[in-house]
């Protein structure tokens, strides 16, 4: 009876542990989350006077109505139609591919999908000045439809690796008696396999929305003007006016962070499962 | 025979009309990019006129000499080795602590995910403030115990290991979904059986969790490898490489090389330098870890 209470002090005594590094770690998460926020509804010199963690005097918000009522939409819809287009075509095609690579018998069947998932090691760097190059040929540098086409192909090896995963774990049996009926594999497709690895597609366009979202060296390479740039990149366009204004590039940034944030306090879950899926290859 | 030929031909049919977008950028946007980056490398090029000379071996032995380059790489190495060995026990711990404690603990896996939500770029200037040698966040927290200002991104000596530390505070959060995602493969029944049979939840995880866990361990060693040495938007929004070389690494210098001083030719040949280098650790450290398997 004794050695049981024993153990159970221990366990308790080691949670207690566990407790105390967990709120640590809690702090150092938030924290630098919360001096952005915080700092962002100071005015420009209060930040120096009053110190970093002091509330502010009275909630300044004029750093973001000067925002919200300049450029930030600019580089807000160039994201979402950047983000919008690459997402839907990337989607479609990755499931197009996986559907041969999960069923069909072909001998490049093997071969070619090793190919594809390798390239998931490869770094952009790699490819930027010939993508660049490209860019300037087909004059689309400077416009955000130079990057739809490198968003979508480097989206593409985790997104065939997840639903070629996903395609070969629906069961057989549906498409066998479809073909018994006279199902051909364009149909096949598009009504059963398709319907069918929905939440395959959400988790890759979970993972691969966040990413593109967010995504800076293309961006950052294939354009040059303020009004073609995406969101994560409008901190250098503020950073130029308002470069000793620290809480201004404060607000600036809590606001390209705030789209992400909102999606995540909606889809929670399904954000987690989306980004942990994204993850776990082989 | 002939109708198992026609099948066989249907099949092949839809299998390159499936496939063919895909390929046909994969191939537009990463094989001839690839290509083309080897070519460059053999060419004197500023990008930006028509005109480039061919240097031959040129840039391949200046890399080779190129001590820079090879800082960088160095680098690049220790935040690799730093990153694994910091972000894969926090993340398991994070992750362990969420799985014991159940629902009840969401505020803090809400919280902890947090930092994985921002883009680099926010990471990389929210800490180029938080880290100021005056008013910045350390320097406050210093001054509670009674420290001084202190100067994190701006001394060589501090740099990279501050650098290191804001990663690890970016992709901690990552590393704990991806345990989480390991502890909900394993089976409900196990951890019952073996509390029934008497182990604490220590014995447990260090007995049963843990061996259970090493494939994803493995796994996420080598996705930290991989991603510390092609690391490039924090460090470049953040400390732009400098001071001096102290956090430079092989793809901020490659992206300086070529889009600043506008040496494409050179540029191009740091970047496949670096993509042979991380070819060959990354196929090293699998075979590794994969012979380790058949014992």
């Amino acid at each position: 009876m004794d050695s049981v209470r024993d153990s159970k002090n221990k366990s308790t005594f080691a949670w207690a542990i566990a407790f105390v590094f967990a709120l640590i770690w809690l702090a150092a998460a938030f924290l630098p989350f919360f001096f952005m926020v915080l700092n962002s509804f100071k005015e420009k010199f209060e930040m120096l006077v009053s110190g970093v963690f002091n509330l502010p005097e009275s909630w300044y918000p004029t750093n973001y109505i000067e925002i919200l009522t300049g450029t930030f939409w600019t580089f807000f819809f160039n994201s979402i139609i950047v983000v919008g287009i690459s997402l839907i075509l990337l989607l479609f095609i990755s499931a197009c591919a996986s559907y041969p690579l999960a069923r069909f018998k072909f001998a490049l069947a093997k071969p070619l999908y090793g190919v594809i998932v390798a390239c998931m090691s490869i770094p952009i760097h790699i490819t930027l000045i010939p993508v660049f190059k490209m860019a300037t040929y087909t004059g689309m540098y400077d416009s955000i439809w130079a990057l739809i086409g490198p968003y979508i192909a480097f989206a593409i090896p985790i997104s065939v690796f997840i639903l070629t995963t996903f395609v070969g774990g629906i069961p057989l049996e549906i498409e066998e008696s479809a073909e018994i009926d006279g199902c051909n594999k364009y149909r096949m497709f598009f009504s059963i396999i398709l319907p069918l690895a929905k939440p395959g597609l959400s988790t890759i366009a979970i993972y691969n929305g966040v990413n593109m979202w967010n995504e800076f060296s293309f961006a950052y390479t294939l354009t040059q003007s303020a009004g073609k740039r995406t969101l994560p990149l409008a901190i250098w366009e503020f950073q130029g006016q308002y470069s000793m204004n620290t809480p201004m590039i404060m607000a600036v940034l809590t606001l390209t962070v705030m789209p992400m944030i909102i999606m995540f306090i909606v889809f929670q879950d399904k954000l987690v499962k989306g980004m942990t899926a994204g993850a776990v290859k082989g | 025979m002939s109708l198992y030929d026609k099948r066989r031909a249907e099949t092949r049919r839809a299998a390159s009309i499936f496939l063919a977008p895909v390929i046909i950028l994969m191939l537009i946007y990463i094989a001839y990019p690839i290509y083309d980056s080897f070519n460059i490398s053999f060419f004197r090029w500023n990008g930006i006129t028509a005109g480039r000379a061919f240097i031959g071996i040129q840039n391949w032995l200046d890399l080779m000499r190129d001590s820079s380059f090879w800082a960088s790489f160095k680098n690049n190495v220790v935040i690799m080795i730093l990153s694994i060995v910091i972000q894969i026990p926090i993340g398991l711990a994070l992750a362990t602590f969420l799985d014991f404690g159940g629902k009840k603990l969401n505020v803090f896996k809400v919280i902890w995910f947090v930092p994985l939500l921002m883009s680099s770029v926010a990471v990389g200037f929210l800490f180029r403030y938080a880290l100021a040698t005056n008013g910045g966040l350390i320097s406050t927290i210093f001054g509670w115990f009674g420290g001084g200002n202190i100067d994190l991104l701006g001394d060589p000596n501090r740099a990279l290991l501050t650098v290191i530390m804001v990663i690890c505070w970016q992709f901690i959060p990552f590393y704990m979904v991806y345990f989480m995602a390991a502890y909900t493969n394993i089976s409900f029944d196990i951890y019952e059986a073996s509390i029934i049979d008497g182990a604490t939840r220590g014995q447990y995880f260090l007995n049963i969790a843990l061996p259970l866990l090493t494939p994803a361990m493995k796994s996420a060693a080598i996705l930290s490898m991989v991603g510390s040495l092609k690391y490039f938007d924090l460090i470049y929004v953040m400390t732009g490489g400098g001071p001096g070389t102290s956090t430079e690494l092989m793809a901020t210098y490659m992206y300086k090389q070529s889009f600043k001083n506008f040496n494409m030719g050179y540029g191009s040949t740091v970047a496949c330098g670096m993509f042979i280098l991380i070819s060959l650790m990354a196929l090293i450290t699998m075979r590794l870890l994969n012979s380790g398997k058949e014992d």
